[in-house]
């Protein structure tokens, strides 16, 4: 019975989204109850991971139907952190909308969309069916589509056409490719996928359905040279949506990546070069991309999709250092990216402006808060001991083992030139003396709103600053646990038993 | 029937995808309803066709003794359909409000969000 436990952050979230419903005009009743359920859901993530971490991996199948005919819900260390993450980043986000989203705004029923978009979330890091990673993909993309049009403004709805299209399509091809496995194996269930997949004769055909699914997943998580729509849309919403995109939606994708091609289709020379080629241009391109941009969010999107490269990279090479090196990376990731488009929107609010060339005199102005901003902006870069620093070792270390001198370039160039674009935000922005920007007379400014809205602004930028500094300075124990999680992907019969070898919990 | 069904899905995926690529929204909608088609009898024809057998157990036998049409593929595209018709339909509002707000449906004349700002 205990094992019920991995569906209890789902159960809570869904929840949730359903008490929101009920309180559809009343958004000062929405913003508590978003709140302190995050915070709830934040302690139900840490008891399940903890959960996890002691007692190893948790499946329930659903309605007891046994393994590869029921839905199987599936908890390893992998999806346990993940969901501890999603918990972390959504209750960050959560205390952020509630001070910084504007009212005619939120009176559409933004918090049971937002609710409804981690809903999905956690579901497809526990899902252990393939058809129903589609359907949780399905409801984050329907969240999203709804939270990026929200308040209907002329930007968000041309960054919306592409946004949807694309994502569209990714949804169609992953589909295609479920028809394909479908056709070839007769099931769905990941683990049992993972054996039959293996006997397929047909090794062609095999590899044509991983291709699908990795154009798929690879829309998703914007890698190249599928990355186009992330730029053109992310810096379109308000800055609370593109921080929980920014976060968690393009990871989603990647968790996919690594899931799939750790369980279902390894021991493939083939796609592995091909993850490492597209790692290595989606490094490159991404990176080039963030160093000509003026919008500070434009820069931070292009920032994501240059360190999606760094996960697939660390995929791409496909040894248990590089992987390690890959889930650090994502650990790090999610948690720096929501935290930087939330300073993004910060800045916003301060100002009224994104444009780097119309800021300045920062630091002059907000001594404590730059201080506060550069924390996650140099974890990015990844200074030591900062959180950045530490998956990029591993990284290197496994691109050198395995001769891959490419791989290895790309990922010092890379971190190069993030360095030089964070140092270009931080002249331009902190240091450069303060611009003459016109008073946009309805806008409200940062002094100008009351100060239960300015704590909850700055309180989420606190505490994943913090969190990254976590990351930074306990990086062992992250290590440990990354290295836990590379194992058990490696070792994919460990997941295949804990789903096909359980007895139903009576 | 597999032959057909097999030309039939690949001009839909075709198309779809065509119509995608054109320049106009609406064109754009009757891309993503085709290729959402497409998906939806792809699954149907790997299901594999099986004809007049339907997946029911007879009432004096514990097994299936012969070939049955597999249930699980029509589960999938129904879940499938009710999803595309809930995108379709969201896609369809989203094209009327930006037709409305940018008053223009050419896809090449809608790069406000690429300036720079």
């Amino acid at each position: 019975m205990t094992q019920q436990i991995i569906l209890y952050p789902l159960l809570l979230q869904m929840l949730l989204a359903i008490i929101l419903m009920f309180f559809w005009r009343k958004i000062n009743a929405q913003r508590i109850i978003s709140m302190f359920g995050s915070l709830v859901h934040l302690a139900v993530s840490i008891t399940v991971f903890a959960y996890i971490w002691n007692n190893g991996t948790q499946t329930v199948q659903a309605g007891s139907w046994e393994a590869p005919f029921g839905i199987t819900f599936i908890a390893d260390t992998f999806s346990a952190t993940m969901v501890l993450l999603t918990s972390i980043a959504g209750l960050a986000v959560s205390i952020f909308s509630s001070g910084s989203v504007i009212g005619d705004r939120l009176r559409f029923g933004y918090f049971p969309i937002f609710h409804f978009l981690l809903l999905g979330l956690t579901g497809a890091f526990l899902t252990g069916d393939i058809f129903n990673l589609y359907v949780w993909f399905e409801i984050i993309i329907i969240s999203s589509f709804v939270l990026i049009t929200i308040g209907g403004e002329k930007a968000q709805l041309e960054g919306a056409v592409k946004y949807f299209t694309l994502n569209f399509l990714a949804s169609m091809i992953f589909l295609t490719a479920i028809a394909v496995l479908y056709g070839l194996t007769g099931s769905l269930n990941m683990a049992d996928l993972a054996n039959k997949v293996a006997a397929v004769e047909n090794r062609a055909l095999v590899e044509i359905t991983a291709i699908l699914f990795l154009i798929g997943f690879g829309i998703k998580s914007a890698i190249f040279p599928l990355y186009f729509w992330l730029p053109a849309s992310y810096h379109t919403p308000p800055s609370a949506v593109s921080a929980i995109f920014g976060g968690l939606l393009t990871k989603v994708g990647v968790y996919a990546l690594i899931r799939v091609f750790t369980l279902i289709f390894v021991d493939d020379v083939f796609l592995d070069q091909i993850l490492l080629v597209l790692a290595i241009f989606t490094l490159f391109s991404g990176a080039l991309g963030a160093l000509v941009q003026n919008n500070i969010r434009k820069v931070f999107s292009y920032l994501i999709i240059c360190h999606i490269g760094y996960m697939i990279i660390g995929l791409g090479m496909f040894t248990e250092v590089a992987i390690a090196g890959a889930i650090f990376y994502l650990v790090h990731d999610i948690v720096v990216k929501t935290n930087l488009f939330m300073i993004s929107g910060l800045i916003y609010r301060i100002k009224g402006s994104n444009s780097m060339r119309a800021l300045g005199g920062f630091y002059a102005n907000y001594p404590k808060l730059s201080l506060l901003m550069f924390i996650p902006l140099f974890s990015l870069v990844g200074i030591p001991p900062l959180s950045g620093f530490w998956p990029k070792i591993s990284l290197i270390t496994a691109s050198f083992e395995s001769g891959s001198y490419w791989s290895l370039a790309a990922i010092i160039f890379a971190s190069f030139i993030t360095l030089v674009v964070i140092a270009k935000l931080w002249a331009e922005v902190f240091w450069k003396e303060a611009q003459e920007i016109p008073v946009r007379p309805k806008f409200r400014y940062f002094h100008a709103i009351k100060n239960i809205k300015r704590v909850q602004i700055i309180v989420p930028i606190v505490f994943l600053s913090l969190v990254s500094l976590y990351v930074g300075f306990g990086a062992e124990h992250i290590q440990t646990l990354s290295a836990r999680i590379a194992s058990e992907l490696m070792d994919n019969q460990q997941y295949i038993d804990a789903v096909l070898n359980t007895q139903t919990p009576e | 029937m597999e032959i057909l069904l097999a030309i039939i899905i690949g001009v839909l995926y075709a198309a779809g995808i065509y119509m995608i690529l054109r320049r106009s929204l609406v064109k754009l909608i009757i891309g993503i309803i085709l290729l959402g088609n497409g998906a939806n009898l792809l699954i149907f024809l790997l299901g594999r066709i099986t004809e007049g057998a339907p997946p029911i157990i007879p009432e004096d036998s514990k097994v299936f003794l012969e070939a049955y049409a597999d249930p699980v593929p029509q589960a999938l595209i129904l879940t499938a359909i009710v999803i595309s018709f809930g995108l379709q339909s969201f896609a369809i509002i989203l094209v009327k409000r930006a037709h409305k707000v940018v008053k223009t449906d050419d896809l090449d004349e809608m790069n406000a969000t690429d300036e720079d700002s």
